[in-house]
């Protein structure tokens, strides 16, 4: 097995002294997807903003490395510039910055020099039509007024322009049409390669369709109930959670 | 700004940039204070019309029998004994360049006006301390019969009746304590005229820099645009740090022509000692549209409430102001209008910036008179205050006397989000940047409207304003 990419130990996280994850278990290689799934309030998105390094989560006990390095008490910045990055649920609107100038900032603090203006828009032209967005959206302020729909879009972009190593995708799926889904799964693909991983939190086996997920978790009661390969997902889906849940053999990743 | 103009240059903006000083090389300079002695002094070394003598005499009067104001910030710090009123520098005014004496010529020239006249404006005025010393217009300018000029000369010139009949006709030495100093003791400015339909379609602008510690500047502007004309009018300010106030109570007078527009931009950036207690007022002619775009960012205090008043019929303004006050500043702006004609519109749109205890307050004073129905005015102002110790106000007036109008007030006060802050940071950019790059983003609206290297500046300043503000 090659040096794993991320390595969660034992992590517990709380909000507002209430613990949502403990004793928590995960280890992602390079060219891995994993899915995490889960009951609603199961702590699924908890568990990506602490390896983002949301600020509003405290990390009370255990340790989250990558690529070997201990990034724990890192702050958010650091961690996106080591190669970690969040597609958020619901992405923050920024009035008065588009969003060329915005990604041009972006990918010049993660390669620490600011990217060539012509090549970076003709690169943005592109990855903007593979996500099916209007070419108009790169001179429009972050997310301001975007629909649901279009933010998800968006988010994609930003992960495929900033080529990060380990993407985490939270619920990118939800509230999206069917086209949408597909054309958000096509962007995945695009971005994902050996040397790259993908952490995928959704509901829905749509998301999926063309992936090679290595792995499917089940996260309940605080950490990782069960672990499967690909057969989970269309298994949860057609039956839900029955019989994966706490009280089942715990084999976390 | 428009396609047409080259993009000037700002290079390397930072406090440094301002803070340079030379020593004072005056060719005369009065004692501090104010006495009938000292303005006659200054009208005799102005070589002044009678009338002019009298008028400055009169405003001296005013001057000494009206109290200070009894609102806004505190003046406390202005010693008026201490302020010398006029110092002049060791030239005459130059056409060109390389006649002006080269401590004043490397001052202008730090300051990137050579360059920005080379690269887009039409002409130039550089004011140091009380006198302008560098006056220069392009020729196809003149031959369209437009006058630049300092008021000084205009005074001697076929203009002298006109400028009688204008001049401070619309801010009178009555209307405040420092419209009657300014009266008293005014040196230097600009006097711009613009034969009717006539379009300059390059923006003149006019520099003021004062050098001396301790002194005021006065200048004042006269900017006359006849029927159907159309003028952009520049004007940017600076002055080198000193321990002693120094004062900034210019006038700007502006007379729009009917349906003639008139675009005036100005960046204030004085130090940190500075009162700036300027003011400014337009009147608009039927159909005339006066345009404000205002930035304030330097000095201790700012007193700035541009007016316009829309006398006839379907004249409109617009006003977009961004006021950023950062430590030790007291920066009350903002913006008034008076509708006195039907179908007159209005439109003030500001933001402002507080950050390190910095105090920046709004004001705005909308009146509309019986005559003006199906008159619209709009106001919506915007403040971020960047941590606790800082304090922003909004005070909107409003004195509506006609029931057919249509007249609204938005007010936001907000702080910079954390969720945003975590958003950027997601995406690699450090704190201090992230911050800088939403408090950009909030002024973003008004900078687009600023000529481009001053939106730059703007830009530069807001970085500068925020390294090591994170705690």
């Amino acid at each position: 097995m090659s040096q794993a990419l991320l390595n969660v130990r034992d992590l517990k996280v709380a909000v507002e002294e209430k613990t949502i994850l403990d004793g928590l278990n995960l280890t992602v290689c390079p060219g891995e997807i994993h899915v995490l799934m889960g009951p609603n309030g199961a702590g699924k998105s908890t568990l990506a903003a602490a390896i983002m390094g949301d600020p509003r989560y405290t990390i009370e006990g255990g340790s989250i490395e990558f690529e070997g390095e201990d990034l724990t008490d890192k702050a958010a910045d650091v961690r996106a510039r080591k190669g970690i990055f969040l597609s958020f649920q619901a992405p923050q609107e920024i009035p008065g910055v588009s969003l060329e100038s915005f990604l041009r900032t972006a990918l010049g603090a993660v390669q620490g020099k600011q990217p060539k203006v012509m090549a970076f828009r003709r690169a943005l032209a592109e990855k903007m039509e593979l996500l099916n967005m209007d070419a108009s959206y790169s001179e429009r302020y972050l997310n301001v007024g975007f629909s649901g729909g279009e933010k998800k879009k968006a988010e994609i972009l930003q992960l495929l322009t900033l080529q990060p190593k380990l993407a985490m995708l939270d619920e990118t799926d939800s509230g999206l049409d069917v086209d949408a889904v597909k054309t958000v799964a096509e962007g995945i693909k695009a971005y994902h390669n050996e040397n790259n991983a993908l952490l995928i939190i959704t509901h829905n086996a749509k998301i999926l369709e063309g992936l090679d997920v290595n792995y499917v978790h089940v996260l309940d009661d605080h950490h990782i109930v069960h672990t499967g390969g690909p057969e989970l997902v269309e298994q949860i889906t057609a039956h839900g959670f029955a019989g994966l849940l706490k009280g089942a053999d715990q084999n976390g990743g | 700004m428009a396609d047409e103009v080259k993009k000037t240059q700002v290079e390397d903006i930072d406090r440094s940039f301002y803070d340079f000083r030379y020593e004072v090389n005056a060719s005369f300079q009065t004692d501090a204070g104010l006495t009938p002695e000292i303005v006659k002094q200054i009208s005799e070394e102005k070589n002044d019309p009678e009338w002019m003598r009298e008028f400055r005499l009169k405003s001296l009067e005013i001057y000494n029998r009206t109290p200070l104001p009894n609102w806004g910030p505190a003046l406390d710090g202005l010693n008026m004994d201490g302020i010398v009123t006029y110092v002049r520098p060791n030239t005459e005014m130059q056409a060109k360049w390389a006649d002006v004496p080269d401590d004043i010529k490397n001052t202008f020239e730090r300051l990137g006006i050579p360059e920005a006249e080379r690269a887009s404006l039409a002409g130039v005025g550089a004011q140091y301390d009380s006198e302008v010393v560098y006056h220069n217009v392009k020729k196809e300018v003149l031959e369209q019969g437009v006058v630049y000029t300092d008021l000084e000369s205009a005074l001697k010139s076929d203009h002298a009746e006109r400028i009688r009949e204008h001049f401070m006709h619309l801010v009178p030495p009555t209307d405040h304590k420092f419209a009657a100093l300014h009266g008293a003791v005014w040196s230097g400015g600009s006097y711009v005229y613009v034969p009717a339909g006539v379009s300059v379609e390059i923006p003149l602008q006019s520099y003021f820099r004062l050098n001396a510690p301790g002194a005021g500047q006065f200048e004042h502007t006269l900017i006359i645009v006849e029927e159907g004309a159309y003028l952009h009018f520049i004007e940017g300010c600076s002055a080198p740090k000193y321990n002693v106030a120094n004062l900034h109570a210019g006038c700007v007078e502006i007379f729009v022509g009917k349906n003639a527009r008139v675009r005036y931009s100005t960046i204030e950036n004085w130090s940190k000692n500075m009162y700036n207690l300027n003011t400014k007022r337009a009147v608009c002619e039927a159909g005339g549209t006066i345009e404000w775009v205002s930035g304030s960012f330097g000095s201790h205090t700012s007193c700035l409430y541009p007016m316009s008043v829309l006398k006839g019929e379907g004249a409109r303004m617009e006003f977009t102001g961004i006021t950023f006050a950062g430590n030790g500043q007291d920066l009350d702006t903002g913006a008034q209008v008076i509708h006195a004609a039907p179908n007159t519109s209005s439109h003030i749109v500001t933001k402002s910036i507080a950050k390190d205890g910095g105090v920046s307050n709004f004001r705005s004073a909308v009146a509309v008179t019986r005559d003006a129905k199906n008159s619209k005015s709009a106001v919506s102002c915007e403040s971020l205050m960047l941590d606790e110790r800082s304090r922003s106000d909004t005070i909107p007036v409003m004195d509506i006397a006609c029931d057919r109008v249509d007249v609204g007030h938005e007010a936001k006060i907000g702080r910079i989000s954390e969720e945003a802050v975590y958003y950027l940071m997601s995406r690699g950019l450090t704190e201090e940047d992230a911050r800088a790059l939403i408090v950009g983003g909030f002024a973003e609206p008004i900078a687009k409207e600023l000529p481009l290297e001053y939106a730059v500046e703007m830009n530069n300043l807001i970085h500068l304003e925020m390294q090591g503000s994170i705690g």
